[in-house]
């Protein structure tokens, strides 16, 4: 079995570009170019040096030591943390900002939920001198005015989306309907591996530089380019997707996927779409999904606004079904003492939908001498009034 | 004979209109077809809603979320239209997005569809491969018109393609927009409905999309053979509930 895109643009079952006839054209263009010019030398001397002038790769892959001992294991931290922007998601629009320019393209659009994906998109528009305008539900707006600030002053026009529940899933059919209206000079550089093909297998790509990264590290640490695990929290599922990509064909590496189970699963206030969903179409792709059984989509719930996604990658879909990848649901409880635990033990505040993966040392036990690198996605600061509403800080 | 087919070859410029079911109130599904079949509209497209409608303007999303809440459902709309049949004539299509469909499951939906008397479907996110691939065979059993989209941006290849395996007309949507965000049409419109016009397609084109008045209705079938109105007519439908349909109706012929 392949845990790949096949031709056709899908990962088993998922997948697909199911889309209005209004954007074919423009991702026609973009099926039929992203690998040929992903992989021209240009490009890739181009992304290759950004990625370490600005944003400030290879990160760290970092023993930590303390957590190790609490939990009896060996447990390798993959500091995306580190990043310019401070999570994986520039990793991603640093490639298809270099993309849309090659594409001819002068207007970006993106949608944004907490606000890390707006804020590396306007960061890269920033960088090209090309004109940037997310678009951000309503309600996240005002509950995350930080990173609202930050990308206003990045010079990104921030459109609030005021339709359904004016949250990630709006502000996503926003953007999309801005496509339709601008089909020509707009490049849409979507956050996560959602989205019609090619985009899944697009950011995936750029992600991957994370699982990369790790092999080269982890032979250096290790003497062993495998991990027996890999563990990642999936909304979308970007930093799960880069963090897995090169491992996802050796199979003696467990992969771990953690999604947000809110106030718990069966609370009706979760974001755990391997459990709750069903196969069908969200943003353009075939994928699990929440919804009623009418097939309307379903609002999902997580105090991580970067989980809170009613659906989840195509390619996660398709290592939940294939049993690929182990799926596990953390709650906010767990999440939030997990952060704070690891604040206490190795000194990093960790964003809290990292969190949710720290959350499985309480709930899975490791043997001694198990290798487990865990994606350390975002850092926590954006998370800090969470963190002092939850802890009364 | 399919009543698409049948009315696609009357001699005369054809008007169809766009509504959401379960909009105004749950129960006006029925009442809005009739008044429009008396009021001379040659066709209906009863739009199915749907939470994340992407190809839909404010005016629509807005319709189909109080459609929504009022209790619209695919089965409530079946149950609604199971009698259709006996009160009206005129060729009556499902507009929905794929994913309610793909739930209420595609062959169950399709055998609902003929057995109340639909004659044909527009499902703007099921892509044409994705129909000629898997779906084709079970609406054609079904005696089901499949209705494609082009745009301004479609390729005249394309074009092509769409036109030879469309059975009843071309859906041309009329500018790169979603739908009631334009109210008037400039020269890029007008150039684009002549290059349609010139190519000589097979299949008739109904332009849809931004045809709000009688203006832009008789601008857009200089060139087509009918156009549909949506948002104009929701937002009738805002203003006015179901009254004066008929005056609505009146006043773009």
């Amino acid at each position: 079995m392949s845990y790949f895109v096949d031709e056709n643009g899908y990962y088993g079952q998922f997948g697909g570009a199911y889309i209005p006839e209004m954007l074919y054209p423009n991702v026609e263009e973009l099926r039929q170019k992203y690998l040929t010019i992903m992989y021209e030398p240009s490009f890739q001397i181009e992304f290759q040096n950004l990625l370490k002038e600005f944003v400030g790769r290879p990160t760290p892959l970092y023993f930590a030591k303390r957590l190790s001992e609490k939990y009896n294991t060996k447990i390798y931290l993959k500091r995306e943390d580190l990043c310019h922007t401070g999570a994986h998601k520039v990793n991603n629009t640093i490639g298809q900002i270099l993309m849309a320019k090659r594409l001819k393209k002068n207007r970006i659009i993106a949608e944004t939920g907490a606000g890390q994906h707006g804020v590396a998109t306007a960061t890269v528009c920033a960088l090209m001198g090309l004109e940037c305008i997310v678009y951000m539900g309503e309600i996240d707006i005002a509950r995350q005015a930080p990173n609202v600030a930050r990308m206003k002053m990045l010079g990104a026009t921030v459109v609030p989306a005021l339709s359904g529940s004016r949250t990630l899933k709006d502000a996503t059919n926003e953007a999309i309907r801005d496509w339709i209206n601008n089909p020509v000079d707009t490049h849409y550089i979507i956050g996560s591996v959602v989205g019609p093909h090619p985009y899944p297998d697009m950011v995936a790509r750029f992600q991957s530089v994370i699982s990369e990264e790790i092999k080269l590290q982890l032979k250096e640490k290790e003497g062993t380019e495998n991990p027996d695990y890999v563990i990642a929290c999936v909304g979308g599922g970007s930093n799960a997707a880069g963090a897995f990509y090169h491992y996802l064909d050796e199979e003696n590496v467990k992969l771990i996927a953690v999604e947000a189970a809110g106030l718990g699963i069966d609370s009706g206030e979760s974001a755990a779409t391997s459990v709750l969903g069903k196969e069908g179409i969200i943003h353009g792709s075939k994928t699990l999904l929440m919804q009623t059984k009418d097939g309307q989509i379903t609002e999902p719930y997580s105090i991580s606004a970067g989980l809170d996604y009613p659906g989840v990658g195509p390619l996660h879909a398709h290592l939940c079904e294939s049993k690929r990848a182990e799926f596990m649901a953390v709650t906010d409880d767990e999440a939030m003492q997990a952060g704070l635990e690891l604040c206490k033990l190795e000194g990093i505040i960790p964003a809290i939908e990292s969190s949710h993966a720290l959350a499985v040392f309480e709930k899975k036990k490791f043997k001694k001498d198990d290798v487990v690198v865990l994606n350390l996605s975002g850092r926590g600061d954006k998370d800090l009034d969470t963190y002092i509403n939850y802890f009364k800080l | 004979m399919n009543r698409i087919n049948k009315k696609l070859q009357e001699d005369k410029k054809l008007l169809s209109i766009y509504f959401t079911a379960g909009f105004p109130q749950l129960s006006d599904t029925i009442s809005i077809i009739e008044d429009l079949e008396k009021s001379g509209v040659d066709m209906i497209e009863i739009g199915l809603p749907f939470s994340d409608p992407l190809a839909d303007g404010p005016t629509i999303q807005a319709s189909s979320t109080t459609a929504l809440k009022n209790g619209m459902t695919t089965k409530v709309l079946f149950e609604q239209l199971k009698d259709i049949r006996k009160t009206v004539s005129i060729p009556l299509i499902i507009m929905g997005y794929f994913n309610p469909i793909m739930q209420y499951g595609i062959e169950a939906f399709c055998k609902k569809c003929t057995e109340i008397g639909i004659d044909g479907l527009i499902i703007p996110d099921l892509p044409v491969k994705e129909y000629t691939e898997n779906y084709k065979i079970i609406f054609e059993k079904y005696g089901l018109v499949n209705v494609f989209l082009i745009t301004p941006q479609t390729s005249n290849d394309r074009i092509k393609f769409i036109d030879e395996i469309s059975e009843g007309f071309i859906y041309m949507v009329s500018s790169a927009s979603v739908t009631g965000t334009k109210n008037i049409f400039g020269d890029s419109q007008n150039s684009y409905f002549e290059r349609i016009a010139s190519m000589n397609l097979k299949a008739p084109q109904i332009i849809g999309f931004g045809i709000s008045n009688a203006e832009t209705f008789q601008q857009a079938t200089k060139f087509a053979k009918g156009a549909i109105i949506g948002s104009a007519f929701i937002n009738h439908l805002n203003r006015n509930g179901t009254k004066l349909i008929d005056k609505f109706i009146a006043e773009i012929r």
